[in-house]
């Protein structure tokens, strides 16, 4: 064994990678509950390749047959059911993982410098993410699927002068068809795959180099001890190795249970108009996509005239407001004021709908410039001030609520008082709020002093 | 390596030389690819004219078929129905279909039709395309407010369209629906998605 690993590693640096990154990598011995999701999210993913090879074998990527070959792996192909299922909740969870991933990492600072890339990475694979599921909804070719996507590509049409022409190249068709689902099928099960790989490994690559964040904030390499490793840090392996384990098998009870007892879970993971072939005559009633998109489905169904005139107003003046009130020189003056007047521009020439591409759009544009809205001294939640905690909740209650107002319907009252879509256009205003005030209310937060070394609590 | 008497002037016009050639060649070697995406000479060519006898459509009742894979609406609207257009203006934000793209000139009038009975239209939102159902009961009944007049109404994200296809003012939509080219080849038969009566369907 020993002559094997010596004959490998004059031949490809096995031993150093592995030192390197498992046996010598030093994490924070700290690490708590929202530390199990990195290593759930790669699990998911290789439980997505694999199943989606095994699927791809029976699946047909045509329109005439799709819809069918999807119930001949239901009913006909030996344990097809259980390599759908996995597939389809599969998709679900990596949504649930990925949100808390992110959630950790906006609660613990994990974007703060220096980790900036890491966190641009993974925004970068949430898109990917998002686009790869979008696509591989449109595969089983049921009327949700067929509606969803037809409703998707036509927010490319918002855009002026080349929108139409846009969406007709992504479809390759004046409607959703044949020639839509064949390169979406192209897309979900080889291009967008390779793209998350290469992104999870660049994701990976920057969290070693400048090692992982813990949920006190405190950098452990300030710390170390004479031969240079970090007191607060213990080898990945096999610490963590072991502590992954756990949160793998509570993972994996959960999502057996959901296989094998609500796969559909009521319509949620696999919604109930899609059990129908895709019929171009009619749109389903509710047409709602999965529940991961609905945060995002809700702030475009938000955007009404009224609505994006009076957003666009407050934000004029706001800009107008820091271009009057701002110490900094010249440029900024006129940066702020040139600002206001392409708002206002856009205001009275550009349509709702445009508007609601735009808010959409920013709201995921928002999330990666994190790191630069956050003014704060200090990484962690456990010693900022109430300021930024209040506007967790708030967000955290906010995008919860746009989700659930995204698979209701906009003219029904669902909470209560008020339309769905009132709600829904406050909800929208705080998320946007979360990010675009950040600057303000991390600068003049109060914060607690962080301990030299990391705690256990 | 030594750099002494290097000429920098000279190597960082040849780099800048090789990027730019070689974006050129990228740029050349793309067009293929993503020209390959655009709808195919087969998609192209689909698209003929439908022909549909509306002599079974009774007073009050919607017809839908599909032309270019796209539903179309034909609707018999009764006197009542047409009588209420004219109320609806203020409601509506582009009642006198002053959008040239969303019907031919025939049908630039309050009934956005060549005969005032007989709506013809693309059964697409021009939100974002899902296909609007019809609510032709008025009033609060409807379950769309006791002010609705009777029309069209999206489920997607909310627009409202009235009887002849005009969308409402404060609705995600920005237009009124399509209304394709059509023209009667006899009293009971349209011809949706051509003007003309020559041409097979
Ligand atoms: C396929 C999806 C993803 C995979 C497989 C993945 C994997 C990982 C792994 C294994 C870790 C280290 C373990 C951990 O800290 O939990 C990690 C850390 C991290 N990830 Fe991801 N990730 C994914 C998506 C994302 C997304 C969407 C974001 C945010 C937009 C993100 C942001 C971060 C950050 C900031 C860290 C460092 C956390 C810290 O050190 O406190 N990741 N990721
Ligand atoms: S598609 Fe009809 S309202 Fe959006």
């Amino acid at each position: 064994m020993q002559k094997i690993i010596a004959w490998i590693d004059d031949r490809f640096p096995l031993t150093k990678v592995w030192n390197e990154h498992l046996a010598q990598y030093y994490a924070p011995k700290n690490f708590n509950f929202w530390y199990y999701f990195g290593s759930l999210a790669l699990l998911v993913l290789v439980n997505q390749i694999v199943t989606g090879i095994f699927l791809t074998m029976n699946y047909k990527p045509d329109a005439a047959l799709a819809f069918g070959s999807v119930q001949y792996i239901m009913y006909d192909v030996s344990w097809g059911w259980l390599i759908r299922y996995m597939h389809s909740v599969g998709a679900s969870m990596f949504f649930i993982i990925i949100y808390l991933h992110m959630f950790r990492g906006l609660i613990y600072g994990s974007h703060k410098q220096p980790r900036e890339l890491i966190w641009i990475f993974g925004t970068l694979i949430f898109v990917a993410l998002m686009a790869e599921a979008f696509m591989g909804y449109l595969l089983p070719w049921g009327n949700m699927s067929y509606w969803g996507a037809q409703v998707i590509i036509s927010l490319f049409t918002a855009i002026p002068v080349i929108g139409n022409g846009l969406a007709q190249w992504v479809r390759g068709d004046y409607v959703v068809s044949d020639a839509t689902l064949n390169r979406f099928f192209a897309f979900h099960v080889i291009a967008l795959p390779l793209v998350l790989v290469a992104l999870v490994f660049v994701h990976l690559v920057a969290l070693h180099k400048v090692g992982s964040n813990n949920p006190d904030g405190v950098e452990i390499k300030k710390k170390k001890d004479e031969k240079g490793i970090p007191l607060d840090g213990i080898p990945f392996h096999p610490y963590y190795t072991v502590k992954d384990i756990v949160g793998v098998t509570v993972f994996l009870m959960v999502f057996a249970a959901v296989i094998f007892f609500a796969p559909t879970l009521g319509g949620k993971f696999l919604e109930h108009d899609n059990f129908i072939p895709a019929n171009i005559l009619s749109t389903p009633l509710d047409i709602v996509p999965l529940w991961y998109f609905t945060p995002f489905y809700s702030m475009l169904r938000a955007s009404t005239t009224d609505f994006t005139h009076g957003m666009l107003a407050i934000f004029t003046m706001l800009v107008a407001m820091l271009a009057f009130f701002t110490q900094r020189g010249f440029r900024a003056k006129f940066l702020s004021v040139a600002i206001a007047g392409v708002l206002l521009l856009g205001m009275y020439t550009l349509e709702a709908k445009l508007w609601g591409v735009i808010l959409m759009g920013s709201s995921i544009v928002l999330i990666f410039f994190l790191p630069w809205l956050d003014r704060s001294p200090v990484k962690s939640i456990r010693y900022r001030g109430p300021l930024f905690k209040g506007a967790v909740i708030i967000f955290v209650l906010s995008f919860i609520l746009l989700g659930y107002l995204g698979t209701k319907s906009p003219a029904a009252v669902d909470l209560f008082w008020f339309k769905n879509v009132l709600w829904a256009q406050g909800f929208t205003l705080l998320y946007l709020a979360f990010f675009v005030l950040m600057p303000w209310y991390t600068m003049i937060d109060k914060t607690k002093p962080v301990p030299e070394r990391v705690t256990l609590k | 390596m030594n750099d002494d008497g290097v000429d920098r002037g000279k190597r960082r016009f040849l780099t800048a030389l090789t990027a730019g050639v070689g974006t050129v060649g990228i740029v050349f070697a793309a067009t293929p690819f993503v020209l390959s995406m655009t709808p195919s000479a087969r998609a192209r060519a689909a698209g003929a004219p439908v022909d549909v006898d509306i002599s079974k459509l009774e007073l009050g009742q919607m017809l839908v078929v599909a032309w270019r894979g796209k539903p179309v609406y034909i609707v018999n609207r009764t006197k009542a129905m047409l009588a209420q257009l004219p109320n609806n203006t203020p409601l509506l934000l582009d009642p006198y279909s002053k959008v040239k793209s969303q019907q031919p000139p025939y049908a630039e009038n309050i009934y956005r039709s060549r005969k005032p009975e007989i709506l013809v239209t693309l059964g697409v939102c021009t939100h974002l395309g899902c296909a609007p159902s019809k609510v032709f009961t008025v009033g609060a009944v409807s379950g769309l407010g006791a002010d609705w007049p009777g029309g069209f109404f999206c489920h997607c994200h909310g627009s409202k369209y009235d009887l002849s296809g005009r969308v409402f003012k404060n609705v995600p939509a920005p237009m009124n629906l399509d209304v394709p080219p059509y023209i009667y080849l006899t009293d009971t038969l349209i011809r949706v998605g051509s003007d003309k009566k020559e041409g097979a369907a």
